[in-house]
């Protein structure tokens, strides 16, 4: 179990963060969510020892990193920035790894098979793809067989293919009992892997719940319907509450409604139905709207439009007549 | 696949990461990148090569020496034959220093290296260990490679043996005036983190600071370079103290206090900074 207690970083006059409070739980996949720069590698650091908080704890059941005999062995990290001397081969670099640890030899060969990087065991890192690297590094973080993980941003530079097997890895290891904790800035990859989330903004905390929670929450979820007798419907609709948006091609969005009771409304109406479908609703939106405040680096459209909107009162003829 | 049973607490045995572990695998670190490799065959080629060479040069040209020159180089002899080869073999372990210790910061190892032993001070203990102990006997195998090929060389115009007076303190004295100063640029290398700046601070403070310091006018500039590093530390390597400010030992303590006094600095900031 890892507890982050009131946990506070600050460089300088900047805080990284915020007087953070979170536990992530063994036997689950927790994920670390937040827009890029919210504070989430500075806080994986700070877990790990190997940044000093400003004030504030981050224990690993119940001790600083620094006191766990033989911390690899317990706990596995993988870090975003690359931790490896590029002119080592990657077998080399997993045996002093190995060797601070009393770790086996045999196990270096074992990891190495894990993560399909056994051809390239001999060869320097310098040659590395992204994807290759983060394979190492992977390695690296199973090398002790920790009962808990710490992986940063672990799919980027992976493909497809590395991409699923990056998740079920994370899935058998959550399954075994251990602690995973992963963090991403892409919310959909978290839906598809996380069972928890902790989402933080600016470094603050935003979100500690489970992820159906959060979906259920955040994810607008819609009903896309086509009928004939689309009038009809849209009438019904609305007089059990629902919220009713007529499509270009004549389809209805349907919020607020189960696509079951509309199929039930439609069958006491005698209204024919050519299509039902649920919308999953866009996962990635909610998270943008969550975090909205907390985004640290807009890209100059998202500011370009904040500065339009506020500057809108005062030149809304303008905008509208160039917009037009 | 991860099939092993998850180990139920963190291993008892040894508790913390114990010394000899850490010592295996900074020599691992060590032994694994071809810049070890390059520096030391570049310090052996330095050191046995320039000795031949400088010695050959001074029996050619004996008789165009003065004999001022003839005569301090039968009273001194040793200086004569070890300092050309180390004063540009020096120059390998001065990098090779300052790497061991920067490298880790320019690739980004020391993350990997912290999270396997957080006992920051431990770690530096083993690397330096782990550095000093090989410079070591290579400098001293070295030194008296050299002195027995430059003796032979000049055999013929002057005498020297290991029995003469202080000679065998100023043979060794080359081997441990190396180790030491691989320790100096691994605690400069460490303090700066980065390989370039380390690297000119480095060979600033050997090469620079002597003639610069000799530019100060009178007793001053003589009282100052006694006491800076390398040249405090090249007094065990004279038969007969050039300025008599400090004794051999004296000067080579004094470059001993320089180095423990900079890897105290470097090991204090190594726990105070983030890694």
């Amino acid at each position: 179990m890892i507890e982050v207690n009131d946990l506070v970083k600050r460089y300088g006059e900047t805080i990284a963060v915020d007087h953070l409070s979170f536990t992530v739980e063994p036997g689950r996949i927790t994920g670390f969510l937040g827009p890029n720069g919210a504070g989430k590698s500075t806080t994986m650091r700070l877990i790990l020892g190997l940044d000093r908080p400003s004030s504030g704890t981050a224990l690993i059941d119940g001790k600083p990193y620094r006191a766990l005999p033989d911390p690899l062995r317990y706990v596995g990290a993988l870090l975003e920035a690359r931790a490896v001397h590029p002119g080592r081969t990657a077998f080399n670099h997993l045996l002093y790894l190995a060797q601070t640890q009393g770790v086996p030899k045999a196990r270096i060969s074992e990891v190495l098979d894990l993560v399909g990087l056994s051809e390239v065991a001999k060869k320097r890192t310098k040659g590395f793809s992204l994807g290759m690297g983060q394979r190492l590094g992977i390695a690296a973080a199973l090398l002790g067989n920790p009962r808990l993980l710490i992986l940063d941003e672990p799919v980027n530079g992976l493909d497809p293919e590395g991409i699923v097997w990056i998740r079920n890895l994370m899935k058998q290891l959550a399954a075994e009992g251990r602690t995973v904790f992963v963090s991403s800035h892409l919310m959909n990859e978290m839906a598809v892997t996380a069972d928890h989330v902790v989402v933080i903004g600016r470094g603050r905390l935003i979100a500690d719940t489970a992820m159906d929670e959060f979906i259920a929450r955040y994810a607008e979820n819609m009903v896309l319907v086509r009928s004939p007798q689309a009038d009809k419907l849209s009438e019904a609709l609305r007089g059990l509450g629902a919220v009713v948006a007529s499509q270009e091609d004549g389809a209805l969005l349907v919020n607020k409604t189960e696509a079951a009771a509309i199929g039930e409304l439609a069958a006491a109406n005698g209204i024919v139905l050519h299509e039902l479908s649920p919308q999953r609703g866009s996962l990635e939106e909610a998270f943008m709207e969550l975090t909205k405040a907390d985004v640290q680096f807009h890209s100059p459209d998202a500011i370009a439009q904040a500065t339009n909107a506020q500057a809108a009162p005062a030149s809304a003829s303008a905008t509208q007549g160039g917009g037009a | 696949m991860v099939t092993d049973t998850i180990p139920r607490a963190a291993s008892t045995e040894g508790g913390h990461a114990n010394f000899g572990r850490l010592l295996t695998a900074e020599w691992t670190k060590l032994r694994t990148v071809r810049s070890t490799v390059w520096s030391f065959a570049i310090l052996i080629v330095a050191v046995i090569g320039f000795t031949a060479l400088f010695t050959f040069l001074t029996v050619q040209q004996w008789s165009q020496m003065n004999a001022g020159d003839q005569a301090q180089a039968r009273l001194d002899p040793v200086p004569q034959i070890l300092g050309s080869g180390l004063f540009l073999g020096q120059l390998a372990i001065c990098v090779l220093g300052v790497l061991v210790a920067s490298s880790e910061y320019t690739t980004g190892m020391i993350r990997s290296t912290l999270l396997a032993s957080p006992h920051r001070l431990r770690m530096l203990a083993a690397k330096c260990v782990v550095f000093a102990v090989p410079v070591l006997i290579v400098g001293e195998v070295l030194s008296f490679a050299s002195y027995g090929i430059g003796k032979s060389i000049l055999s013929s115009k002057l005498h020297t043996s290991l029995s003469d007076p202080h000679v065998t303190r100023a043979v060794i004295g080359e081997g441990l005036y190396l180790a030491v100063l691989g320790l100096f640029a691994l605690a400069i290398g460490q303090l700066i983190r980065h390989t370039a700046g380390a690297i000119t601070t480095v060979i600033a403070l050997v090469l620079v600071l002597v003639p610069l310091a000799g530019l100060l006018p009178g007793s001053i500039g003589k009282h100052v370079s006694a006491y800076l590093p390398t040249n405090a530390g090249q007094q065990i390597m004279q038969i007969y103290p050039k300025d008599q400010i400090v004794s051999a030992w004296q000067g080579f303590g004094i470059f001993g206090l320089w180095t423990a006094v900079l890897l105290a600095v470097a090991a204090w900031l190594l726990v105070k900074r983030d890694a």
